[in-house]
């Protein structure tokens, strides 16, 4: 058997990954045609790769399907309760850099604030009947930062996929979502809230604490953690 | 943890108490629309509620507690004065602790009854104390009431004390809005810029979206109303701090209420009712003298109680849940009456809580 690892099947991100474990002496690619994805990992024997979507990651090192995988801190804290119990972080890789952050209309000239937030939700809700929408993916994140900050007379709307849009489509009032530069959300009319920095997130290399390891296994990782220079 | 089939005994046991004290057996569905409960208790809900749904009826919530149900069939269809038990499973979802039941039984005890809140809160309090004879518990209360009339009370503006209500139940949040409209934290920078410039509606941005430019408008006028009024005294604050900090014997805290309302006359209408309350409960045979009351109590748990509140604990077990707990929720009756309004408190007993302690002993 063998140390499965986990990387981001597209983009950007995998080519990073692939960079960045190159750059330490382990060789990873894509195999086959370019739609299949089943990949080759040379510099060190007995690791298999395995390409999966960043989302799906975190759940896989939960349930110890993979020993290693490489995913956004975002989806690891949004996705699993207790992330530390089930996940050690190993390294922050240095890219895929993203902060998920509170952003609302540019024209909303009087909130710029977790506060002013807050205090317009209420009124919104008074006047329209019905809680001020907030469109976003990380529902849990979102959750528990307004709770902790004590926003109320909110709701969280789903979206997976063009979450700036939805104000203009008047399907929310605000968005919580994952930017690096700010400029879709400039492009959208939309400005980021100076106190609602969710979290900060940047590709990082996880060790599932769920997936057995046998002897052999054992000395696979140590070998492969040797050669990345990382403490397991 | 005991096995299912002893806490439902233990369960049906308790709720024939609680038919014998007087009270209607009613049964509720599992599955609530989620539209009712996520209206009452906001996105806070979906974080403690199990959230499904099929195409045809939509979002559907499994039962996080008994009183929305009760609460909506005894509004529908109740006479009064009525008094009902139910038993059964409630689901919280748990995100953070594993050790923490996401399914257990509740059997409850509800009275909704117009003529003397004081005498219902002291019968759903002794009825509930009587059900747990026999268990070393420590009964903790207190009384929501109090503080909203605090409030309410304040020599300031409505606006502050509307913002200052929605945040009882948020004891962070509620802290740090007092502190704003006293004046003694700094005003953000980009409010200070907002209110000092000529054209504050200037920003270069598309109006987009659902909230008007109107709305926006309405909102920086409500900020220079609450930047033109004085700010809250410090003696105002202090008598609030003094209230919140308010944590003795029943009729120690009493006293001390009564005190602080020489200076907060706002709150003596409250003082009386938690007067009336004590001698109702000391009727029931209550010790009330060796009741615990603390003013900040039951203001984390859900937003609903807006009076007398009370939840019975394992002394020195901080990692056990309460054995039992209740309130009152007279605001809430009124949101899911449509127009309507019936004084309500009532409680639940955890049997399976019960149980492990009773093995236990």
């Amino acid at each position: 058997m063998s140390i499965k690892l986990g990387v981001p099947s597209k983009g950007r991100l995998m080519e990073k990954t692939f960079d960045w474990f190159g750059a330490r002496g382990v060789q990873l690619s894509r195999t086959g045609s370019d739609r299949e994805y089943a990949g080759a990992v040379e510099g060190v024997d007995g690791v298999e790769l395995v390409l999966l979507s960043a989302g799906e990651i975190p759940r896989e090192l939960a349930a110890g399907r993979i020993h290693l995988g490489v995913t956004g801190t975002d989806l690891v804290r949004e996705k699993l309760g207790q992330w530390e119990q089930q996940v050690a972080e190993l390294a922050l890789l240095g890219f895929g850099h993203a902060d998920l952050i509170i952003a609302v209309p540019g024209c909303w000239a009087d909130v710029d604030t977790l506060e002013d937030l807050d205090a317009a939700a209420a009124a919104f809700r008074e006047t329209h009947g019905f809680r001020m929408r907030i469109a976003t993916k990380y529902h849990r994140l979102v959750r528990e930062f307004l709770r902790d900050n004590g926003v109320a007379d909110y709701q969280l709307v789903d979206s997976q996929g063009a979450t700036e849009g939805t104000i203009k489509n008047m399907t929310a009032e605000g968005v919580a979502d994952i930017t690096s530069t700010g400029d879709t959300l400039r492009a959208n009319h939309l400005k980021i809230l100076s106190d609602a920095l969710v979290l900060k997130s940047q590709a990082t290399l996880f060790k599932s604490r769920k997936a057995a390891m046998t002897d052999a296994e054992r000395a696979t990782m140590k070998a492969l953690l040797q050669k990345l220079e990382l403490d397991g | 943890m005991a096995q299912k089939s002893k806490i439902r005994a233990r369960a049906a046991a308790l709720a024939a108490g609680f038919e014998a004290a007087g009270a209607v057996p009613v049964e509720t569905p599992v599955l609530l629309p989620a539209e009712a409960l996520l209206d009452l208790y906001g996105e806070d809900i979906r974080g403690r509620a199990y959230v499904t749904s099929d195409a045809l009826r939509g979002e559907q919530m499994l039962r996080p507690d008994f009183t929305v149900p009760v609460v909506q069939m005894h509004m529908a269809h109740g006479a009064e004065p009525a008094r009902y038990t139910y038993a059964g499973e409630v689901f919280r979802r748990q995100e953070d602790d594993p050790a923490r039941a996401n399914e257990y039984m509740q059997v409850g005890y509800e009275v909704f009854d117009r003529e003397n809140p004081a005498a219902s809160d002291a019968e759903v309090f002794a009825v509930i104390q009587d059900a747990l004879k026999g268990v070393e518990l420590r009964a903790a209360t207190g009384d929501i009431g109090i503080l909203a009339a605090a409030v309410a009370g304040l020599e300031t503006t409505e606006h502050r004390k509307r913002a200052l209500a929605r945040h009882i139940w948020r004891p962070r949040k509620f802290k740090a809005l007092l502190e704003r409209f006293a004046g003694r934290s700094e005003v953000p920078a980009s409010r200070a810029a907002l209110l000092a410039a000529d054209v504050p509606m200037a920003h270069g941005y598309s109006d987009i979206g659902l909230r008007s430019q109107t709305e926006v408008a309405a909102r920086i006028d409500a900020l220079r109303e609450d930047a033109a009024a004085e700010p809250i005294s410090a003696l105002q604050v202090e008598l609030i701090e003094a209230l919140l900090a308010v944590r003795e014997t029943l009729p120690n805290a009493l006293e001390h209420i009564r005190d602080l309302a020489v200076d907060m006359p706002a709150i003596s209408g409250a003082a009386r009712r938690l007067r009336e309350r004590m001698e109702a409960l000391d009727a029931r045979g209550v010790d009330v003298a060796r009741l615990e009351f603390e003013a900040s109590y039951g203001r984390t748990s859900m937003e609903y109680y807006d009076g007398f509140v009370f939840g019975f604990y394992v002394p020195g077990r901080a990692d056990l849940p309460a054995v039992a707990t209740g309130g009152r929720y007279d605001a809430l009756t009124q949101v899911l009456g449509q127009g309507r309004e019936i004084p309500a408190v009532g409680g639940v007993i955890r049997p399976g809580v019960l149980v492990d302690l009773e093995d236990a002993a």
